[in-house]
């Protein structure tokens, strides 16, 4: 039985090596915030981090995510506060809410590489997300504004640091 | 016109005497089973009380005050994305007094004391969910309030009259005195009943007195929706659940399943049975569930199941067929059914200095909500619950009963957040498979869909076909208007009778869901519109309610006409659009607020203020959706460039929309937003086509939905004017495309009438 590591903790899953990663997450392991969409890599709902890199869930078998650090919406921070979540409420961007896990995964790992993304770079990364109730233009700007809150916090550490 | 939609002031509201106990030490409510009547089929429906007598009338349903003082809303309505559940709290926070922070949120199940106070069913659609029940959640909160006051009144031995509420505290200004809704609620002294004659003459707060209405608290959803807590249908999870993948026929409808051979689906380990679906209720035909122990396994026996089916009648329907019958429907006199007869169309038309005509037409579009269709079933005793997100309880858990023949009192539906509606999940085919298979094997099984299944599968958008004949007088003016929808008839589908709409001259129902809009606020002294069924489209084609409905056609024909015959008068289209909107007769007020409203977004965008490079070009349309009787009042002015290639990049939308009364601002410009945003893209980028009587489209490399790199600047303005409250979530999505379209003509002098609008159109268009 393949052992994967999922948000810090060892799981021993029931499944064949070829089994799409989503399902095991979701339905073995119900870990429910990681969701299915198209089942085809086009719509990004079940965007997940393999090592720190967004990857879609559906189309990562459970051999390929062996052995690599496993990040779900559910293990993105401790209490839901990584700042592009709290800056998905300060800017209340989820309708639906379906592809939000899915969104914030992948913009997490633009955020992790570039905390001053220009709008061409988080369009260029955030294409491959659908969002069939259309909230783009908060997703930009949600994305801005947690990118902003990175830089400030990591100013603000540097100068606690300095002094 | 629209026989459904009732006045809360109807004497058809059948208000009951159950009386009102507000908070008393609640804990939360106790969902009941269903009990529905039989809404569903021809034969059903024609012993089921209507909607509106089955309508009950307990405000107590829609919350509950805990001791620890949390505020409990049940919201009746479909949440899908709309925060109808955090707007129905807001509504009820209003006049109870209660602090946001105390408020909490729950989904109904289809237990009737749930039903809309208005629909009397749970349906949750045409934006109807804040103007039909902002009445009764005001009353149901102020109720509350006076409940919890006199009670403190006796606790602190001061005249009720004197007390002050506010943030879930009750205070005594001379005493300096108060006390907490919670400590009311601890001390059981919150026994007030109303009766519903009370509840009426309960007096409202006026708009001045409002402190929640009107500003954007936090949605309460939200938080759980960023950090994967927010539980959807698909999330259901139940002990010995097994799983269900559907094999779909090759037919989007009307196949039957002549043999099954489950040799190879036998090997997969996991593998439980095939069910064959024998669905009486007609919903879906020719459906095979391959149940398996996990969803993968599902997914393996599905593809190793060898089904034979007899394809059935519609099995060379394609959408030039379908187009191609509509064609010939219209050109016959004696189709269809009058939804307007003004005056007389045919007659004036041979006095008119001029007639012009047109043809409009739109292609099938799929839904596609994020979250695939999916339902879980499970047999508890005699009852069967159901969990999925659905938008039409009321209906979805009598189709379930149906399909495996038990009493519809029998089906509990389990309402989620939808991943996703847009009128999607107003239909029940999800739970026809899970029920069916869960009875089969005797556990509980839950269906999910493959994306392909749910785009193949959809109860699409319908092909639509117009043709508007219009006479003019020598000055440009519109002396006659004759305007002919050609469809399928998603409403009439349902079977029930109460949702059809009686044709002018009482020779039948027809379906008002695809004729919408066609009753605009423009005078015209000579009106007809006729309603014509597309019977091959309804047969090969079962459609359903796509975010904005008729309107989304229906507007797309007379907003684009409207153009035409400016241009052609030597007219400014917006001015020419003004001058119609002079409130005769029926319009008046109605139209007087579609011009302002115009007026508005006119001057918002710069209209005709400034000289726009070559290849550019503004367009204006108003619209009046949903229904006459429900209308937003809603204008957009785009504006594009367009290449000589005939590509359309849409550089901004100004969007102004009157709703009366804005309960959360916020939440309008994102719902305005988002549709303005579905218009774009049903505009320019979604089609589907049918072919061999299967769709074609089966993910999204095929059927494309707007993505972010396609984004342009939309502008919301909301305009509040203190009329009652309109909805939001379907309007702007109407008005965008004969905007886009009239703007594309002016910027190159090209006319399309079919959506969506592709490059190689607006080319060869442009060399016409």
């Amino acid at each position: 039985m393949p052992n994967l590591t999922i948000n810090g903790r060892s799981m021993s899953v029931d499944a064949a090596n070829d089994t799409p990663l989503l399902w095991v997450i979701r339905e073995q392991l119900q870990m429910t915030g990681t969701k299915f969409g198209c089942g085809a890599g086009l719509c990004g709902a079940c965007t997940v981090h393999l090592n720190g890199e967004a990857v879609r869930s559906c189309q990562t078998s459970v051999g390929n995510a062996v052995g690599k650090k496993i990040t779900t919406i559910e293990g993105l921070s401790q209490k839901g506060d990584h700042p592009l979540q709290k800056a998905w409420i300060a800017e209340q961007v989820p309708q639906c809410g379906y592809c939000q896990s899915g969104q914030i995964m992948q913009a997490a790992s633009l955020l992790a590489k570039n905390t001053n993304p220009t709008k061409e770079e988080v369009v260029a990364h955030m294409d491959g997300n659908l969002c069939r109730c259309m909230t783009y233009s908060r997703i930009q700007k949600a994305i801005m504004r947690a990118a902003a809150d990175m830089r400030t916090a990591s100013a603000t550490t540097t100068e606690r640091r300095a002094t | 016109m629209n026989k459904h939609v009732k006045s809360p002031a109807s004497e058809k509201l059948d208000l009951n005497r159950r009386a009102f106990i507000v908070g008393a030490g609640a804990a939360g409510l106790t969902l009941g089973y269903a009990g529905t009547p039989g809404l569903f089929g021809e034969a059903q429906a024609a012993t089921a009380a209507a909607p509106a007598a089955a309508a009950t009338f307990a405000p107590s349903v829609w919350y509950a005050i805990g001791p620890d003082g949390l505020v409990t809303v049940t919201c009746g309505k479909a949440d899908m994305g709309q925060h109808i559940a955090s707007t129905m709290a807001q509504i009820i926070a209003e006049e109870l007094g209660a602090d946001w922070r105390d408020m909490r949120i729950q989904l109904a199940s289809n237990d009737p004391k749930f039903n809309d106070p208005v629909l009397g069913a749970q349906i949750t659609g045409g934006s109807w969910s804040t103007m039909m029940n902002f009445d009764a959640m005001s009353r149901a909160g102020a109720a509350g309030r006076i409940a919890l006051t006199e009670a403190a009144a006796g606790m602190m031995g001061v005249p009720a009259s004197e007390l002050v509420v506010r943030d879930s505290l009750i205070s005594h200004a001379k005493s300096k005195k108060s006390v907490k809704f919670s400590d009311v609620v601890k001390s059981g002294k919150a026994t007030k009943t109303f009766s519903a004659d009370e509840l009426k003459a309960i007096k409202l707060k006026t708009p001045d007195q409002y402190t929640m209405i009107g500003t954007s608290v936090p949605q309460i959803d939200i938080p759980s929706k960023t950090n994967g807590t927010a539980k959807y249908g698909i999330d259901t999870m139940l002990p010995g659940m097994v799983y269900g993948k559907v094999v779909m026929p090759p037919v989007r409808y009307g196949a039957t399943v002549k043999a099954l051979d489950d040799s190879d689906a036998k090997k997969v380990p996991g593998f439980i049975k095939a069910v064959t679906v024998d669905d009486k209720t007609g919903t879906t035909s020719g459906w095979v569930v391959a149940v398996a122990n996990n969803y993968i396994a599902a997914r393996k026996a599905a593809d190793a199941l060898k089904v034979t089916w007899d394809k059935g009648p519609n099995a060379s329907v394609s959408s030039d067929v379908l187009l191609a019958e509509a064609k010939k429907l219209q050109a016959n006199p004696d189709s269809g059914l009058f939804f307007v007869k003004t005056g007389d169309a045919s007659s004036a038309m041979g006095s008119a200095a001029r007639v012009m005509e047109a043809e409009y037409t739109t292609n099938i579009n799929i839904h596609a909500p994020m979250e695939p269709m999916n339902a879980t079933a499970q047999q508890q005793g005699d009852t069967w619950h159901i969990y999925t997100g659905n938008q039409f309880a009321t209906r979805t858990g009598a189709i379930a009963a149906a399909a495996i023949g038990v009493d519809p009192k029998a089906v509990v539906m389990h309402q989620a957040w939808l991943g996703g509606g847009f009128g999607r999940r107003l239909d029940a085919d999800m739970v026809v498979p899970a029920i069916v298979a869960a009875k089969d094997v005797g556990k509980p099984v839950k269906v999910i869909y493959a994306r392909e299944d749910d785009m193949t599968m959809d109860f699409s958008r319908p092909l639509t076909f117009q043709k508007i004949k219009a006479g003019v007088d020598a000055d440009g003016t519109i002396m006659a208007m004759q305007h002919d929808v050609v469809s399928a008839w998603p409403t009439a589908r349902w079977g029930i009778p109460e949702f059809l709409t009686p044709s002018v001259d009482k020779k039948g129902g027809l379906d008002g869901f695809t004729v919408n809009g066609s009753d605009h606020f423009y005078t015209v002294p000579n009106h007809s519109v006729r309603a014509i069924l597309n019977e091959l489209a309804q047969k090969a084609t079962p459609s359903g309610q796509l975010r904005s409905v008729a309107p989304g056609w229906t507007f797309w024909a007379v907003e684009s006409m409207i153009d035409e015959l400016a241009h052609a008068a030597g007219k400014d289209p917006a001015q020419y659009r003004i001058a119609m909107l002079d409130g005769t007769g029926d319009n008046n007020g109605g139209a007087q607020r579609l011009r302002n409203t115009l007026l508005a977004a006119m001057g918002l965008a710069g209209y005709g203020t400034r000289q726009l490079p070559k290849g550019e070009g503004m367009g204006v349309a108003c619209v009046s959706s949903q229904e006459r009787k429900t209308a937003s009042w809603t204008a957009c002015v785009a504006h594009v460039a367009v290449a000589p290639s005939g590509e359309v990049k849409v550089k901004r939308l100004t969007v102004a929309t009157d709703v009366g009364t804005a309960v959360h601002p916020d939440n309008i410009r994102a719902q305005v937003e988002g549709a303005a945003l579905w218009g774009v893209s049903l505009a320019l980028y979604e089609k589907a086509t049918m072919k061999d009587g299967a769709i074609e489209q089966t993910n999204f490399d095929s059927y494309t939905p707007l993505r972010m790199s396609q984004l342009p600047e939309v502008a919301v303005n909301i305009i509040a004017n203190g009329e009652p409250a309109t909805g939001v979530g379907e309007p702007a999505v109407t008005v965008v495309a004969p905007a886009l379209a009239n703007a594309i003509y002016n910027a190159v002098g090209a006319r399309v009438r079919a959506l969506p609008i592709t490059a190689d159109a607006v080319k060869a268009a442009m060399k016409a």
